[in-house]
């Protein structure tokens, strides 16, 4: 796998930390069932094959953060964005 | 045919002509009494323990490719019970009591071979660790011995014992862990489910539930559709993708991890050894081959193989433990997706969708756990409790916050 990195180009991925899901949205903290939003929030993921964005860390290299647009399926990167 | 040391010497004098198939190429029934979806470990020794514990009525396994494609075929096929935490200890050790017994229960040679696991510690924090997690073991009547240096080097003496960066200063040892043939389990598990007349149904795979008054009544699969009283869903790395066709989302995340055999040497390494500062471990097996592995590619993934830093990363431990292996060649790498749990830990509980069950969450240390995860499941599916040493494998636990994480690392299953 290789992440094309907006600030230092194309590298490979032991350079990277992949952290977690960047689609994830942090629920409101007076929302109707706290609780349980939180829960869901911290514990649930969709997990399905295909395309997701994710967010990855440069440590080895820039130490951006990225939003990487990756298919879990084949790992082909489809899109690196600055988040 | 009961398999014996008769029955091979006769079919020996006969040419080898008269073995029958290990089980019937079962096709699907209109309704089941209960589904089990997934012929891995898991599922195939749910259907078994079903079958011989309980009077379920009609069962069927549903495998969408061939029993042992997935992770059951491609573990490094290490078996132990030495956890720490109270829930894990006695589950484990339920399993590794029934793989003492398995192959007279199944009629079946799966190798199981008790040549011990041995934790190698580098560091006086991680030998009292280890003196604790070897303490918490014996509290629950499980063995466990922890040697000093000179101990282990009399057992092992082909560590790198007096390296600066890495020393090694000893070993949590559990006599009883093993190795076990991975692909005669799922085989010795199918033929003895088959025996007691479950249905294991290969090239089927589930597409989807079929709904009555909200709760599961069959499902529908690439070989038409079934009605079933219960379903069990035993598919590992593929738990999310059936989970969501039932309107469900899981503590589950889909990673890959990786496996390496190196080609065939003389024998060499006669128990299971485990690096303590970083991720390596390995076997012999009776082939010949080193079997080794390491940690998890750390992102997510459904593609059954990984990247070349963990390759890097496994075989770099395994020069700074045993430096003797530098100069063999590898054989053969792969992959296999596996269902990570936001706790490190296993989940056998029914699911808020009625008459649906889940046996998940297996991470990478669910071959081990095979003949346990059968038998708990079957008693859950059969009386509709959980049983007591799976009690604490509950869905609900990571709302509730009692949560199972061994390592402490909390809902990062990249970090388990
Ligand atoms: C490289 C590697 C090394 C490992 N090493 C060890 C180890 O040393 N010790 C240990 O204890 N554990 C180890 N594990 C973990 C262990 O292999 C797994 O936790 C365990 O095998 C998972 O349970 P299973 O056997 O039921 O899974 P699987 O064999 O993967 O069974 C799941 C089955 O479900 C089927 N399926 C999926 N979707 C569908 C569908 N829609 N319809 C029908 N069928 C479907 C799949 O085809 C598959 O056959 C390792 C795993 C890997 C990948
Ligand atoms: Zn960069």
């Amino acid at each position: 796998m290789r992440i094309e990195c907006p600030y230092c180009g194309p590298r490979g991925a032991e350079e990277f930390v992949y952290t977690q899901d960047a689609e994830r949205a942090r629920p409101t903290d007076g929302g109707a069932s706290p609780t349980e939003d939180w829960a869901a929030y911290v514990y649930l993921r969709d997990n399905l094959p295909g395309a997701r964005r994710e967010y990855w860390y440069h440590q080895g290299g820039c130490r951006a953060w990225l939003k990487v647009t990756r298919d879990v399926s084949t790992h082909e990167i489809l899109k690196v964005e600055l988040p | 045919m009961r398999y014996s040391a008769l029955t091979v010497l006769t079919q020996a004098l006969k040419g080898h002509t008269g073995w029958m198939p290990a089980w019937r190429k079962a096709s699907p029934a209109p309704a089941y009494d209960v589904i089990i979806i997934g012929g891995g470990g898991t599922g195939l020794a749910t259907a078994y323990y079903l079958a011989k514990n309980f009077a379920v009525g009609r069962v069927a396994v549903l495998e969408k490719s061939w029993v042992g494609s997935g992770n059951i075929g491609r573990n490094t096929t290490i078996v132990r019970s030495n956890y720490l935490l109270p829930e894990n200890v006695a589950f484990y050790e339920l399993s590794l009591k029934l793989w003492e017994g398995l192959e007279r229960d199944l009629n079946y040679n799966a190798m199981v071979s008790q040549r011990g696991v041995f934790n190698i510690y580098h560091s006086d924090a991680q030998r009292d660790a280890y003196a604790r997690r070897g303490n918490a073991m014996r509290l629950h009547g499980v063995d466990a011995a922890l040697l000093d240096r000179e101990q282990l080097r009399r057992e092992i003496p082909f560590l790198d014992y007096e390296t600066a960066r890495f020393p090694v200063l000893g070993a949590l040892v559990q006599r009883r862990g093993g190795t076990v043939r991975h692909d005669a389990v799922a085989w010795g598990y199918a033929r003895a489910a088959d025996r007691l007349g479950v249905d294991i149904i290969e090239n089927c795979e589930v597409t989807g539930f079929m709904f009555e008054n909200g709760a599961v009544c069959g499902v529908e699969t690439t070989r038409g559709t079934m009605k079933a009283g219960k379903v069990a869903l035993c598919v590992a790395g593929a738990s999310s993708v059936l989970a969501a066709k039932a309107g469900l989302r899981l503590p589950i995340e889909t990673h890959v991890m990786q496996a390496f055999v190196t080609e065939g040497l003389k024998p060499l390494i006669d128990n299971v050894i485990t690096f303590g500062a970083g991720h390596f471990y390995i076997s012999q097996s009776d082939k010949g081959g080193l079997v080794f592995g390491g940690d998890i590619d750390g992102y997510n993934s459904y593609a059954q193989r990984g990247n070349l830093p963990v390759v890097e990363d496994v075989c770099e431990g395994g020069m700074a433990l045993m430096p003797m292996i530098g100069r063999l060649r590898l054989l053969r790498s792969w992959g296999g997706v596996m269902d990570m749990s936001m706790d490190g830990s296993p989940i056998i509980d029914a699911t808020p969708v009625g008459r649906l069950f889940l046996n998940a969450g297996w991470c990478y240390g669910g071959f081990k756990a095979v003949p346990g995860a059968g038998f708990c499941c079957a008693h859950l599916l059969a009386t509709g409790a959980p049983h007591e040493a799976a009690a604490g494998y509950r869905l609900g636990r990571f709302a509730e916050g009692r949560v199972i994480d061994e390592k402490g690392v909390g809902a990062q299953p990249n970090l388990h």
